[in-house]
Formats: C-alpha cells, structure tokens, sequence
C-alpha cells in the first residue's frame, strides 16, 4: 500500500514538471469542447438554393417569397432554364434547385390533386439532402395549406400530427452533442495518457530500474492508473461547468451518480491504454494504436449517428464498446435524469468491461522478458 | 530490512551452471558456468557483444534463461524471482534515473518501492549526501547533472535498500579518469561492509579493482580467476595483453 504511494506521488510530480503536459490536459479540450460542439451539429441553415419559375404568376411569385423568409434556405439565383440551374448545383454554388412547373398558380387555385413542384438535390451529403428534403416539403405544404384554405371553404381532409419532444424540449442539439463531445474528449485524454505512459517509461529505460524491484504488477498498474484517473475526473469535471455556463446544458439527473459511472468508465479507458502501452515499444506505435481503437470505439458508440440505424452485427460489437454504454448513460443521466435502476444494465457492463481491462493489463506486465 | 543475513554462508551470492540465453537463432550466452561468493567484487569482462550484459540482464530476472540453473543468494532465478528482486540492487548502462525529479525525489521514489518508510528514506538520503558528497545537490533535477553525477545517483538508488549484491552494467561509461577512479572508491566501501558487487567492463584497468574476474568472449566464459593468477597462468604482465592473448585465441 505505501509502495503504491510513492509510485502515484512519483507520477504526479513527473506530470507537473513536464511542461507541455498541463496545457495539453487541460487546456486542447477546453478549446475543443468550445468549437467542436457548434462544428458538430446536424441542425442545417442556410441552405442556398436556386429558383426557376415556369408560371411566373402572383401565386409563384408569393412562393419565392415565402422561401426567402425562411432561415432555412437562401435564395441565391433565379435561372431561366432546368440545364442551367443544373450546372449551378454541378459547380456547387447551389445546393438545391426549386423548378416551378407552369400552371403551377392554376391548379393550386383550382385544387387540383396533385399539386406538382420539383425539387432537384444535391445528395453528395445523402443526410443534408434528406434534410433539405424535409424542410422543403414543410414548407411546401404549410403553403399550399394555407393558399387553399383561404380560397376555400372546405377542410382539406389531412392529419395534424403535433410532435411533443420530450427530454431536449427546444429541439436543441447543443444539448444532445455536449455531452457526446465531452464523453469524446475525456476518452481520447485516458486512452492516449495511458497508452504512452509505460511505453515512454521503455523508452527512456526507467522501467528497467523498476522491472528489479519487487514491485507486484497490480501495484505498478494502479500506481499508473490512479494520478491519470484523479487528471481525467477534473478534466471531466471543467467540461461539464463549461457545458451548463457556456451552452447551458440541463443537468437534470444525479451529480453523484454521473460521478460513478465516470469513475468506472475511466478505469476502463486508463486500462487498455495502458495495456497498449505495455504490448508496443514505442511512443509512435503506442500513438497509432490508441488512434486504431479510438476510431473504432467513436464511430460506433452513437456518438455521432444513431445506435438504431446501424446493422445488427455493429451492435453486437457495440457490446464491447465501453464508449457505446458510457455515451448512452451520461445522456440518460443528464438529459433524462435516470436514476440508478434505470441504467444499471448499462453501469453493470461498464463494471463488467472495467474488471476485465484491468485485468488485461496487469497480466500484461512483464517484469522478465 | 538485513537481506544479507538470509543468506547462508555456505551457499553463493550466484551460483551457475549451463547457462543458456538464446535470442531466435543467435546464442548471446552459451553453457556458462561459475559462481560468485558472498562480498566478492566480481568482473565480468569483455568486448561489446560478448554477452556480458546478457548474463547480469539474467541475474537480475530482467531476462529469462533459455536453459541452466541459476541461483541468486541461493534462490531459484525461475521461481523465486520476486524475493530474489529484494536482495538484489541494479544499475544499468544507462543510469536509468527520472530526469524530471531531483536527486532526493529519485531516492525517495526507489527507497518506497523497495519497502523503506520515510525514516529510513530520510536516513539513506543522509547517507547518500555524506558519501558521494551530493550536499547541496539533493534538490537539483537529475535533468541538469553532469554524467559522472548521474552516475553517482544511479549507484545510490541501486544500493538504497541496502541489498545483498549489488550489479553495475557498464557503470563507468562515458565519464572522465578521475570520476572512474572515484566512483571505484565507492565500490570498495561498498564491499568492505559486505555487498557482493558484479560489475561489467571493457576497461582493462577496471578489471585489476576486482578480485576475481570472468572473461567472455562471442557468449563463452574464456577464462575465470584472480587478476594476478590469470596473469600468472597465461604467462603475460598487463591485463590488456592477458585480455588479447586469451580472446584472440
């Protein structure tokens, strides 16, 4: 047990001497957690779209008008014929090309079914275009409803559908990416600390001088873990002050209990980072693994995209991907305020995954070669 | 904390018999046998690649034989490594320090992983400050020392918890005459209060400090024996000429 605290007062001191250490804890996520949760947003403005009108009537005209009031989309040319709206979309100055067909005002008026418009899109982006998609038909519809009401006195027979949105009221995607982005930062943070620590230790050739003591292997790994463990919760902790002044994130489940799941979540992280550390012989390939795994773990975690809508054998991978259940259980926590028996399936496997890195990477010390 | 009193005296600081360390194909040590008794200084000597480093990387349990016994202060090197590493001190070539930390941090670290409470720490640093004259020194970043002091270092936290045997891997290369000369005083302080010492060499001067010496030569032990009896034997008046006659044949 004392052992074990001269190796954490040992690694706390090498952290505070070096440097470029403090500054690249603290100092890259603070700065990323303020640009990169504004980058990472799914939420689509200003859309710049083209217009051709084939009616040229009152009614198109008013149309046109209706597009410009909306935030969504900018209006940037009108072009006279669909080849030369198309070129515009080919050289990227638009996005999406409106073409207004003639008669356009006549069979709205008339209520004729169906009522035609075309929209060409620029589906290089196949999410934008779909979103763009959405927007438009939206607003096509509100239109056309509100053309035909006013020039009729029948009910068009149509269902409303009202959507209440719960947990993120406001629809706001701030909330649902600050907590993604900060799950991201503290585990690309752990990882890669752990994952250069004992390499860099190889390197210089200190761990030889350590390798002839009697050290036991849980103490040597602990002795690593912890000081990293203490920087990673901080960090944890500034990001989360940062999401609720900066981006006002709601925080409606239990302090406490997002601390556990932290706590757990980071001995995982520390654990195969260290772990790499232990199997590579240089920073270089310490670096690029850690990077390999770091890839894997974000882009299936749900972190950016759906958990739904991924195949079924990505979620079967997802059940070892600690970031898949951590990500799930802060939004849960924050955003939901689950409490404990509604994210134990999930606290259970981080426990579960925290045992068995742990164990992977003390196993993994060699004291002999 | 009194290792050396574990120790039997009938029995050998290092006690060897066929070794063997093969890397794949390449053989860095082949069949050696010998032993080393308790308080002994013992010289391992030979050109680079003779598998010098290779024999005291074995006895320390940093490398594991590939066949032949070996007991270190009696115990088995395959499956009492961990008591074998309480007696045991090491310096590699390297003089593996933490740069970031001071002299008395570095003491103090190695002091608490071999089991020392603060006391003891305090009372070795003590030590360490009064024989290699480090006063004044304790708080510098070993990251600013020059090399004959870091060497000085490296030999304090090898001998920290005051262990049985003490091996020193090229523990003189790089620094000037004069600092060797020094640095040799403090070996023999050391043997004189009864630590085995096993030191690696390629300075032929060196090799007269020692009471007995090993010749390697490719992974073979050529020669073994006292400085002056190998002289004797071999019929030759300087250790460089001792050294050549029995590698070059």
């Amino acid at each position: 047990m004392r052992t074990l605290l001269f190796l954490i007062q040992k690694e706390f001191l090498q952290i505070f001497r070096n440097k470029m250490m403090l500054p690249i804890i603290f100092g890259v996520p603070i700065i990323q957690l303020l640009i990169l949760v504004n980058a990472a947003t799914y939420e689509i403005k200003n859309i710049k779209v083209g217009i051709i009108d084939y009616d040229k009537s009152t009614l198109s005209q008013k149309f046109i008008m209706k597009i410009q009031g909306s935030h969504y989309f900018i209006l940037t040319n009108n072009y006279l014929s669909t080849i030369e709206g198309i070129s515009a979309i080919d050289n990227n100055s638009i996005k999406a090309l409106i073409v207004i067909p003639k008669y356009f005002e006549r069979d709205v008026l008339l209520n004729r079914n169906p009522i035609k418009i075309q929209l060409l899109n620029d589906a290089i982006n196949s999410v934008n275009a779909a979103i763009t998609y959405s927007y438009f038909q939206q607003l096509f519809n509100s239109f056309i409803k509100e053309e035909i009401n006013k020039n009729s006195i029948e009910q068009p027979d149509n269902i409303n559908i009202i959507p209440r949105f719960r947990f993120n009221v406001d629809f706001d995607y701030k909330k649902y990416m600050v907590p993604g982005v900060l799950v991201m930062l503290i585990t690309v943070i752990s990882f890669v600390l752990g994952a250069l620590n004992i390499v860099r230790e190889k390197e210089v050739g200190t761990i030889e001088q350590i390798n002839v003591t009697p050290i036991k292997k849980y103490e040597f790994i602990i002795g690593k873990l912890f000081p990293f463990w203490i920087i990673a919760l901080l960090e944890f902790t500034i990001g989360l002050t940062l999401g609720k002044l900066v981006y006002n994130i709601p925080i409606v489940g239990s302090i406490p209990l997002l601390y556990m799941v932290a706590g757990v979540y980071l001995i995982i992280l520390l654990s195969l980072g260290l772990f790499i550390s232990t199997i590579v012989d240089t920073q270089q390939q310490a670096t690029l693994l850690a990077f390999f795994f770091l890839m894997i773990f974000i882009l299936l975690s749900g972190l950016f995209t759906s958990l739904e809508s991924m195949p079924k054998w990505i979620l079967l991978v997802n059940k070892i991907n600690p970031l898949a259940y951590f990500i799930q259980t802060i939004r849960m926590i924050l955003l939901k305020g689950s409490g404990f028996w509604d994210i134990l399936p999930n606290f259970i496997a981080i426990v579960v995954l925290a045992i068995l890195s742990m164990s992977l990477a003390i196993l993994r010390v060699r004291k002999t070669d | 904390m009194d290792i050396a009193t574990t120790i039997e005296p009938q029995k050998y600081a290092i006690y060897a018999r066929k070794l063997v360390k093969k890397f794949g194909n390449f053989i860095a040590d082949d069949n050696l046998n010998f032993e080393v008794h308790p308080g002994e200084i013992f010289g391992l000597l030979g050109a680079n690649g003779a598998g010098k480093t290779t024999a005291i990387k074995m006895m320390t349990g940093l490398l594991k034989p590939t066949s032949g016994i070996l007991k270190v202060n009696g115990y088995d090197i395959y499956s009492e490594s961990e008591i074998i590493r309480k007696s045991i001190g090491y310096m590699s070539q390297k003089f593996s320090l933490y740069e970031e930390l001071t002299i008395y941090e570095n003491i103090r670290f190695f002091g608490g992983i071999y089991g020392l409470n603060l006391k003891s720490i305090k009372s070795r640093a003590e030590w360490a400050e009064h024989t290699f004259s480090l006063s004044g020194f304790m708080d510098k970043r070993v990251s600013n020392l020059p090399l004959g002091w870091k060497q000085k270092v490296a030999f304090v936290v090898a001998s920290i918890h005051n262990p049985a045997i003490i091996f020193l891997d090229e523990p003189t290369g790089g620094v000037d005459p004069s600092v060797r000369r020094n640095f040799w005083d403090n070996i023999y302080q050391a043997s004189i209060n009864g630590t085995t010492i096993i030191v690696t060499t390629h300075y032929m001067d060196e090799a007269e400090y020692c009471q007995r010496i090993c010749i390697m030569d490719q992974g073979i032990i050529k020669a073994i024996g006292k400085p002056n009896e190998l002289k004797n034997k071999f019929l030759v008046n300087t250790m460089n000429e001792l050294f050549i006659k029995i590698v070059r044949n």
